[in-house]
Formats: C-alpha cells, sequence, structure tokens
C-alpha cells in the first residue's frame, strides 16, 4: 500500500508550560477530506500551524509521500505543496487582492521587478473560476466584504497546485450561497486528488464533506472515526466528554 | 469576458472629471495645502517669497530632511520609528569631515583637493549610516527591543560619538569638490538643467505610455487619452517651470568674476548666467525614484508594505520579517549618510550640533506625508511634499520676522492638524 500524503506522528508542543497538543498522530491520504473537530482552544489549529510551518512542534515527526519532512517555516512547508487558508485569512488588508494572492511569490519581469500587472490578470482569470462576482480587483481586500476576502485567501492556496490543502474555518464568515461555494470547491479539488485538512465547527457540515474526523480535546487526540460509522451524536460526545463511540455505547 | 468588464465600467457610472483623471487625490490635497502656504506668505512678505532667489534656497534647505523622510517612510510603514535619524547623521558627517580633511591627506597621503579625496569620504560616510542601521534593524528585528527604545538609545549615544569623532571641534573646511554636493556653488548651470529638464519630461512621458501600453495588453480598463494628455501635460508644464525658475536665479556678478579668475579669464562685459538646479536636488531626485522604484516594483518593497499592514500574514507567507527589519534600517542608515553629506557640504563644515531635533522634522515631514503611524501606508512623493511644507512654514514665518519659539508653536500645531485631516480624510473615503 503507498504510504499515505502525510503522516503526523506523536506530535508534541508546548507554550510557556502549557501543553497545546500532546502526543497526536494523524493521516491523510490523496483525495481523502480529515476534519479536526474539537472545542476551541483544543489544539486543532496549534496541530494545523505545525504542519503549514507556522510553529516548530517540540517533539515528534512529520511524513510527507513516506518520506521525513522538514518544516521549520512557511517557506519549507510550501516547498512541500502545502498551502494553508488560516481562520484569520492572514492578508495584508493594505494590499489589493493579486499583491496578496502573490505575496511571497510574486511574478517578476526579467529585470526582477514585480510584475503587477500579470499577477493581476492570473487573479482575474482564477477569480473568474472561484468567485465569478469579484471585480474589485485595485481596491485593497480591506474593501472587500468577508465573503471576498475568503475568496482572495482560498485563490492563493488553490492557486499554486497544492498537494495538501489545510482550511482553517474555511466557511466561519461566510453567508449561505458563499459556504455551499466552498463546499463545491472542496468536492472538486478532492476529485482532483489533492489531500485536505477541515477544521470547522459545523460537526454536519463536516460529517458532508469529510471521509474521515478526528476529535481533539485539551491537546489530545481522542479517535479519528470514518463518517460512515458514527452519528452526529457519536462526534458531540466525544467533543464534549471526551470518550470514543464504544466507550459511551 | 475582459470586453465586457470594460464595457460594464464604461457604461455603468458617469464618470466626472477628476475621476476620469484617476488623480490621487490626497496628493492634489497637500499640493494645494503647499501652494496656499507659498500664495500666503508670498503675500505678507510684499512678493519675496516666491522669487527664483528663495525658491532655490528654499529647494536647497529641504534635501537633508527629505532625503531622510523618504527612508522614515519605510521604517514607519513596518510599524516602527527612527528617533536617531538627526544623531546618525552627526555620526556620518564627522566620519566624512575627518576622513576628507584628516585621515585621507595624512595617513594615506592624500593631497588636498586630490579627485578621490570626496568619493572616498562619501563612500565612509554612507557605509556608516547603513552598519549602524542595520545594527539598529538587528536590535529591533532579532532581540526584539523595541524600534522606539533602540534609536531613543541611539538619538543619546550617536549623536556623542559624533562629538569624539571630532573632539568636539567644527571640522572644516571641507573638500571642494565634496562641498559642491550641497552647497550653493555646486549646479548644473542653464544649459546642464536644460537636457536634465528634457530627460526628465521624456522619461515620465515615457513611462507613462508604457503603462497605459501594458494595461491595454492585458485588456485592463485604461483612462480615456484626453485624460492622459491633460496628466502628461500638467507633469511636462511642473517640470519645465521648475527648472525655468531654478534657471532664473542669476549667479551674482562678483561670484561670476572671481571663477572666471579662477580660470584665468576675464568677465565678460554684460555676461548673466543662472544657477540652474542644484546638484543636491539632482541627488534627493535620484533618491526619489530609486526609493519609489524600490516601494512600488520590487519584493522588498512589496514586502515592507504587506508586514506594516499585517506583520503575521507576511511571516506566514515566507517573508523573513526579522531581516527585513535589519534592511529597511539599513536603507535608513544610507539615506542619513546621504543626507549628511548634503547638510556637511551646504554648511562647509562638520559642526557638533548638525542634524540637532532633524528626527523630529524627519518624522514630521512622512508623516505630514500622509505616512500612518499604524503602519502599511505611506508614500515617497508624500514625505518629501510634507518636507518641503515644512521648510516653506519655518522659511516663510522667518522671512516674515516671526519669533522662533512662535515658529516652533506653529509648525507644532500643523502636524498635529495636519494628521487630524488626514484621519477624516481617510474616514469620508472608507480606508
Amino acid at each position: 500500500m503507498a504510504p499515505p500524503l502525510v503522516d503526523l506522528r506523536n506530535i508534541s508542543i508546548s507554550f510557556g508550560g502549557v501543553q497545546a497538543v500532546k502526543d497526536v498522530s494523524l493521516t491523510l491520504n490523496p483525495g481523502e477530506v480529515v476534519g479536526l473537530l474539537g472545542h476551541n482552544g483544543a489544539g486543532k489549529s496549534t496541530l494545523i500551524k505545525i504542519l503549514s510551518g507556522a510553529y516548530k512542534a517540540d517533539s515528534g515527526e512529520i511524513y510527507i509521500n513516506g518520506e521525513k519532512a522538514h518544516i521549520a517555516s512557511p517557506r519549507d512547508a510550501r516547498r512541500y505543496s502545502i498551502e494553508t487558508i488560516y481562520q484569520t485569512l492572514a492578508l495584508a488588508d493594505n494590499l489589493d487582492a493579486a499583491s496578496n494572492l502573490f505575496l511571497g511569490r510574486e511574478i517578476v519581469t526579467p529585470l526582477g521587478m514585480v510584475d503587477d500587472d500579470q499577477m493581476e490578470a492570473e487573479t482575474r482569470k482564477i477569480m473568474q473560476r472561484l468567485n465569478p462576482n469579484f471585480a474589485k480587483f485595485n481596491a485593497p481586500v480591506k474593501a472587500l466584504s468577508g465573503g471576498q476576502r475568503q475568496s482572495v485567501a482560498i485563490a492563493r492556496a488553490v492557486y499554486f497546485n497544492a498537494r495538501i490543502l489545510i482550511m482553517d474555518e474555511p466557511t466561519a464568515a461566510l453567508g449561505v450561497h458563499e459556504t455551499q461555494m466552498v463546499a463545491d470547491l472542496i468536492k472538486e479539488l478532492k476529485k482532483q486528488g489533492l489531500g485536505i485538512f477541515l477544521i470547522s465547527h459545523d460537526t454536519r457540515e463536516m460529517l458532508d464533506l469529510c471521509d474521515r474526523v478526528s476529535v481533539m480535546k485539551n491537546g489530545e487526540l481522542i479517535g479519528t472515526e470514518r463518517v460512515e460509522d458514527v452519528t452526529e451524536d457519536d462526534i458531540l460526545s466525544m467533543i464534549i466528554m471526551g470518550k470514543k463511540p464504544e466507550a459511551v455505547a | 469576458m475582459t470586453d465586457t468588464t470594460a464595457a460594464r465600467n464604461e457604461g455603468a457610472k458617469q464618470r466626472s472629471f477628476f475621476q476620469a483623471l484617476q488623480l490621487d487625490t490626497r496628493l492634489l490635497g497637500m499640493i494645494g495645502a503647499f501652494v496656499l502656504i507659498c500664495l500666503v506668505f508670498h503675500f505678507y512678505t510684499e512678493g519675496r517669497f516666491l522669487t527664483p532667489r528663495n525658491i532655490f534656497n528654499l529647494t536647497i534647505q529641504t534635501v537633508s530632511v527629505a532625503i531622510m523622510a523618504t527612508g522614515m517612510v519605510f521604517v514607519i510603514v513596518t510599524r516602527h520609528i527612527d528617533l536617531s535619524v538627526g544623531s546618525l547623521l552627526a555620526t556620518c558627517a564627522a566620519v566624512m569631515a575627518v576622513m576628507q580633511t584628516q585621515v585621507l591627506p595624512q595617513t594615506f597621503g592624500f593631497e588636498l583637493g586630490h579627485p578621490m579625496i570626496w568619493v572616498i569620504a562619501l563612500l565612509a560616510g554612507i557605509a556608516t549610516g547603513i552598519v549602524i542601521g542595520a545594527f539598529h534593524g538587528w536590535m529591533v528585528g532579532y532581540l526584539e527591543i523595541p524600534a522606539f527604545i533602540v534609536t531613543l538609545g541611539g538619538l543619546l549615544v550617536w549623536r556623542n560619538v559624533a562629538w569624539f569623532t571630532t573632539n568636539g571641534q567644527t571640522i572644516g573646511p571641507l573638500d571642494e569638490t565634496f562641498i559642491k554636493i550641497g552647497g550653493i556653488g555646486g549646479t548644473l548651470g542653464v544649459t546642464g538643467s536644460w537636457i536634465a529638464c528634457a530627460l526628465a519630461v521624456a522619461a515620465a512621458l515615457g513611462l507613462m505610455a508604457a503603462s497605459r501600453r501594458r494595461k491595454s495588453q492585458h485588456g485592463f480598463p485604461v483612462k480615456p487619452m484626453w485624460a492622459e494628455l491633460t496628466v502628461g501635460g500638467i507633469v511636462t508644464a511642473a517640470i519645465v517651470g521648475f527648472v525655468a525658475i531654478l534657471n532664473a536665479y542669476e549667479i551674482p556678478e562678483r561670484v561670476l568674476e572671481r571663477r572666471f579668475e579662477a580660470r584665468g579669464e576675464v568677465l565678460p562685459e554684460g555676461f548673466t548666467t543662472g544657477y540652474g538646479i542644484p546638484y543636491s536636488v539632482l541627488l534627493l531626485i535620484a533618491v526619489a525614484v530609486v526609493m519609489t522604484v524600490v516601494a512600488q516594483r520590487t519584493r522588498l518593497g512589496r514586502y515592507i508594505f504587506a508586514t506594516g499592514g499585517n506583520p503575521d500574514a507576511a511571516e506566514l507567507s515566507g517573508i523573513n520579517t526579522r531581516l527585513l527589519t535589519v534592511k529597511v534600517f539599513a536603507i535608513m542608515g544610507a539615506l542619513c549618510g546621504l543626507s549628511a553629506a548634503v547638510a556637511a557640504a551646504r554648511l562647509g563644515f562638520s559642526t557638533n550640533d548638525i542634524g540637532t531635533l532633524d528626527e523630529l522634522r524627519v518624522i514630521a515631514a512622512a508623516v505630514i506625508g500622509g505616512t500612518a503611524l499604524s503602519g502599511g501606508i505611506g508614500t515617497i512623493y508624500g514625505a518629501i511634499l510634507g518636507a518641503l511644507i515644512m521648510q516653506s512654514l519655518q522659511s516663510g514665518m522667518a522671512m516674515i520676522g516671526i519669533d522662533a519659539p512662535l515658529q516652533n508653536i506653529v509648525v507644532g500645531v500643523v502636524l498635529v492638524l495636519a494628521v487630524l485631516v488626514d484621519i477624516i480624510y481617510r474616514k469620508r473615503i472608507g480606508e
């Protein structure tokens, strides 16, 4: 059997005495969506930030396609084709959509100058696919609506041909219609063979979109279940009580 | 797809005259304020303010602060501050002065007036600025000491390092060629100025045409041709007008006589000529162009603004914000070195109090020019205009004969008012 796309083994990290993630192991396969559930402060975002290079784990190993990966910075993560949509969106509010989309990876002219026109043209192309109503290409992203800002953040993750996508609450700021658009996008990307880690509080949405769900509580992994095997209530009791469904039943 | 967007843009809203010109309203407001200040002083000084002579002096006096203000834009945009620029200027000036009057002639045996003296001295001063600036940036970026504290310390340290470098003495007279960097003697002359003027106009119009061509190649909406031509006309008129004024300031007859004598000639009867563009102004223009290109067209500039807008986002995008801080302060240091050369050259000496309170003028110029202390927003041309407005206020009031304490009160009030107006303006346009 082929090695998993992502294999997180025994990851731990603590901040000033608080153990945010305790010995968590997770896998992600190509074309699979794995959901991460848990209360605020359960350690989901922290775990995911270790994979995206924002934090460095105190212990544990990361394997990408079966090979040991060294991810010490966001730049390293991008080298492994890991793209992240952060909960905060991580947009520079004073810059326009194209500058944000290409931030850190600008298209440059042969003279080494940033090619704003080329970047805007590329941004228009991908926006046409993701959010055809998007028109404010020359305004700072501060001037955009929540949904528009979200589509800039999503475009940034999708444009660079990610193989591994991390989405931290991608629909938290969105309306019904836009949420549906993100759901459709996740399904399409999954079909293309991407592996996706999805963080959300919406249990029903997670059961709809994910292949497997992992529940975390107080930094520990309670368990990982295939969505066919569990009900919404099972998941909720894992989140609240921190017990696996067998123990509940 | 592009066709429909363009059509929608044109059809949907009737653009007003000014919208079609796509001019920066903040820039227009600042130019308006500047013109108003000039006119008021012109009236109160009974026509002495807007004369070629005074405009010439005004530009020369502005250069030193304006050069540093362009660097301060980057510092403030990245949410830092640099209180040490005046002291840093003093240290750089001291290094340059000691270099050209003592080290090079005495230790290395250069003859006085040797053509390499000014070059080596200038490079040594700029290198000093870069090293000290980078050191500040390292403490801010890597040791995470707030920039306010690092540069407040620097304010005290470098002022007195300068004092030790010169043993507290005024060093001079400086090298004759070096003095031309900032002095009234260093100008392009009438013919040279017109050539520079023609080049500047050609460059400005060429850039506008190139930008329009690029945009239409990508199928982006462009402004109507008449708007493009109007803006081009205004820019051309401004450049030509400025050069004409500087050329109109005539060199006094006795100065000319001395110049001809130095060449072993006699001043021809009735011969007059203008000063033209001072080298220091050319230097400022070069700095402004380079800094604007860095800000708008390079990755470094993009990262500076991204970091100012959202430091976390910049870091998550793989930008090394610590190293970026070092670079920003190093640029600031280099510009302090350049300003030091201009300031010392204008005086002809390096004095102990050179650049005193310049940090406040520089910060004020950047802020009046629309640089937001909250970071992420600022322009190079704004800072230069800010410096010009400050200098006009100061020398205008001096010409009217307002007492020095009252002058400072007015400048302080203007600084606060300018920021208030800027805040109101930003709220209006919903930024």
